[in-house]
């Protein structure tokens, strides 16, 4: 049994860390929302999702016209990814600016209300448009990247098997710690940056250091989005078939991510990510053996949901985060 | 015409003849048409002008009974799709009785619950699991499925059952802050659904993906109730019940309690309410209520499987709690009725119209735009335009209104006797 385990331990770590990866830029998003307004912003996994059918969208016009051929094919990613992080920026800044501004001062119950409800209303205008479009809402994009690697493990350690994985495994890696290299950059070394901490520290301090607050939290659901938005593109280029409601469980699964690193700590919720990928892939591929045929691989979704609940009863405050302290 | 409006108002008799004519006409044209949905929407909107009429609450009460006990299952009995009304009609007391339980979770205790859904599913496969041979997979002792008869029992049992379920969720969730409640009640209902899914091995219990089918159909006094028209009478029966329970908890020690723990935690907290047990009182009866109505489910469709227990029933659940008034039992009932009837009925004859002119010609609506798939769409705006302009719901809940007189006089009485108890015992 062990010695299985042991056998699949590198497949299990290339796998989880791309898996990670994406889980670790989405819950980005979620702990910037929430560090910044305490909210959790439900839809994100939705911009997520719109973020991949973005991308395939461009990919397929792009196959249409046949420039995917003529360019090389990373050169297409870039220009895909940076179409679609602005345009799912935009949209996260709009929702925020629809939904939530109006409702900063009302019970956190009724901006949940709404969260949940632009979420739905995202499913259904992507489901609408690629069905309009395609006759179906399950759709798969051109494949980007189409070479095999193998990853020699059995010569690192005999009781190892070796790894293979699709080239695109690199590229979505590469790209997502980029992306969170950058946005760690753009966090702690800009003007930008300080201000939206200086918000999410204290809001009304922030306002009388002539901090222009609506406008740092309008950045701050941009960056979030986009990055969010950013993500679903790699995943599309990663699994190939995506349908409109993709980002609901992987929403909750990068939230929990979140949680598990700290609400609100952008670095934690990136190790947190990458714990929760591990952990999935790892579940994934024993769960069966170890428990001896009990409990499936279809169990795996239920292992994000348990360590959820087993963070927030036995460390709320995360692996990361300080401990809150309620004021009265 | 504004005059006309407050002196109707004003006249009880007027108001008393208008209403009987409506209601007499609309039920005529029910007994008289083939195929009048309108008709029956109509009667069904008698109930909403009976709440607005100024009479006695008694009176409402009798009258209200009347019309839906007696003169729609039997206005509706002539036509040709009397069995539809009569399933359209049950599924709306369903909804109308879980809604009400979501209401104690979120309208008075201001716990946001996501995973609602999950209870219904626990009562549900309750009784489906007993009342087929599916039991007999694990069950030591006993011969299955059980008579028709134990229905009566199953609904109490699947009370207890989703109220245990509600209680072990709440143990450990409760102690988090407001908004990680949500996401972890989330999280439990769509665990319910992946283990339902997956309980077929090592012992099949719940029959995983392919759901148990030919529930046996409840009983009473020999008679196996099959029809809608029969379950119409059960499902009447339970929402009575659920409202009187509802209205009792409300102004009861532990509804003040509830809405205490919602305005405020804290406060609520420094006045002596133990905050982990008000909260899992509420989620422990909300949740018995939807355990109940998943039993009436899988009794009535005589078929349950997981796919009937996913987070847009949920969403659907927390819609009608929010359209009709969060915390208000006359708005929840109509949030519950209106988004059922939107649901089952509008929806589908929308669709099936937009067919024939598509088929006709006159305009060509792609299929994907068709009505019965815009569900997420229709519930999402709805959500938001009532969370944005009208988050009190149609229907605001009031708070009970006290005459500080009577109360004075009352407090005082009461204390004089004290007063003359102690002394004779002294």
């Amino acid at each position: 049994m062990l010695t299985d385990v042991i056998q699949t331990l590198p497949q299990v770590i290339v796998d989880g860390l791309t898996l990670g990866a994406v889980y670790a830029v989405i819950a980005i998003g979620y702990t910037m929302v929430y560090g910044i307004l305490e909210l959790i912003n439900f839809a994100h996994g939705e911009i997520f999702m719109t973020g991949a059918f973005i991308g395939t969208a461009i990919l397929l016009t792009f196959s249409g016209i046949g420039w995917l051929s003529a360019m090389p094919a990373i050169i297409v990613l870039i220009i895909v990814l940076i179409a679609t992080s602005i345009l799912t920026g935009f949209l996260g800044m709009g929702i925020e600016r629809v939904a939530y501004r109006p409702l900063r001062n009302a019970p956190k119950l009724i901006t949940l209300i709404t969260a949940i409800g632009i979420s739905f209303l995202l499913q259904d205008i992507i489901r609408f448009i690629a069905e309009v479009k395609k006759g179906n809402y399950i759709i798969t994009g051109p494949s980007l990247f189409t070479g095999k690697m193998k990853l020699e493990a059995s010569s690192l350690w005999p009781q190892f098997h070796d790894a293979s994985f699709k080239s695109t495994f690199l590229v979505v890696l590469i790209t997502a710690i980029i992306m969170m290299l950058v946005l760690d950059l753009f966090v702690n070394h800009t003007k930008w940056g300080m201000a939206i901490r200086a918000v999410a520290q204290d809001r009304d301090t922030a306002a009388l250091m002539t901090i222009n607050v609506n406008k740092v939290i309008s950045v701050t659901f941009f960056v979030g989005s986009a990055l969010g938005g950013a993500t679903g593109v790699l995943f599309a280029v990663q699994y190939g078939t995506i349908d409109p409601y993709i980002g609901f469980i992987l929403g909750i699964k990068a939230f929990t991510a979140a949680v598990l690193g700290g609400i609100g700590n952008i670095r934690g919720a990136m190790v947190g990510g990458m714990v929760i990928g591990m952990l999935e892939m790892f579940a994934a591929a024993n769960l069966s053996g170890l428990t001896g045929g009990v409990f499936g691989a279809e169990y795996k979704d239920v292992f994000a949901f348990i360590i959820l609940i087993v963070v927030l009863i036995f460390k709320p405050e995360g692996l990361f985060g300080k401990a809150a302290v309620e004021k009265v | 015409m504004k005059a006309l409006i407050s002196s109707l108002s004003e006249n009880r008799l007027a108001q008393i003849l208008l209403f009987s004519v409506y209601v007499l006409i609309t039920s005529a044209s029910l007994f008289l048409a083939e195929k009048s949905v309108v008709a029956f929407l109509l009667l069904l909107l008698s109930i909403l002008i009976l709440y607005f009429l100024n009479l006695k609450t008694v009176w409402k009460w009798i009258i209200g009974f009347v019309i839906l006990g007696v003169l729609l299952p039997v206005s509706a009995s002539q036509g040709p799709s009397y069995q539809s009304y009569m399933e359209v009609a049950t599924l709306v007391g369903i909804y109308v009785a879980m809604a009400l339980g979501l209401n104690i979770v979120v309208g008075l205790a201001g716990l946001l619950d996501l995973g609602f859904v999950a209870f219904f599913a626990v009562g549900a496969y309750t009784y489906g699991i007993f009342a087929t041979p599916q039991a007999a997979n694990f069950m030591p002792f006993g011969s299955y499925p059980l008579s028709g008869g134990s229905f009566w029992i199953f609904l109490l049992i699947g009370c207890f059952a989703a109220a245990l379920f509600g209680i072990l969720l709440g143990i450990p969730v409760l102690r988090v802050k407001g908004d990680y409640l949500a996401i972890v009640t989330l999280g439990f209902g769509e665990i319910i659904r992946i283990v339902f899914n997956n309980m077929d091995k090592p012992v099949n219990i719940t029959n995983g993906s392919m759901g148990i089918a030919s529930i046996t159909p409840p009983s009473i006094f020999g008679i196996d109730l099959l029809y809608p028209n029969q379950f119409y009478y059960v499902v009447f029966g339970i929402v009575l019940f659920t409202i009187y329970v509802v209205r009792k908890l409300e102004y009861s020690k532990v509804g003040r309690a509830w809405k205490a723990v919602r305005e405020n935690e804290i406060a609520a907290q420094a006045m002596g309410i133990p905050l982990v047990k008000t909260k899992l009182t509420a989620f422990a009866i909300g949740a018995s209520f939807s355990g109940m109505m998943g039993v009436v489910f899988a009794a009535k469709q005589t078929f349950v499987d997981p796919t009937s227990f996913t987070l847009l029933e949920s969403t659907t659940i927390l819609v009608m709690v929010l359209l009709g008034g969060m915390g208000s039992v006359p708005g929840v009932i109509l949030g519950a009725a209106v988004v059922t009837i939107l649901n089952l009925q509008v929806l589908t004859e929308l669709t099936n119209w937009m067919n024939q002119l598509s088929l006709s010609g006159v305009i060509a609506i792609p299929e994907a735009l068709s009505p019965v798939k815009m569900q997420r769409f229709i519930f999402g705006a709805l959500l938001i335009a009532f969370a944005l302009y009208r988050s009190q719901g149609l229907l605001p809940a009031k708070n009970r209104k006290y005459n500080p007189e009577e109360l004075k006089n009352k407090t005082e009485k009461s204390s004089i006797l004290l007063l003359s108890k102690e002394k004779r015992q002294a």
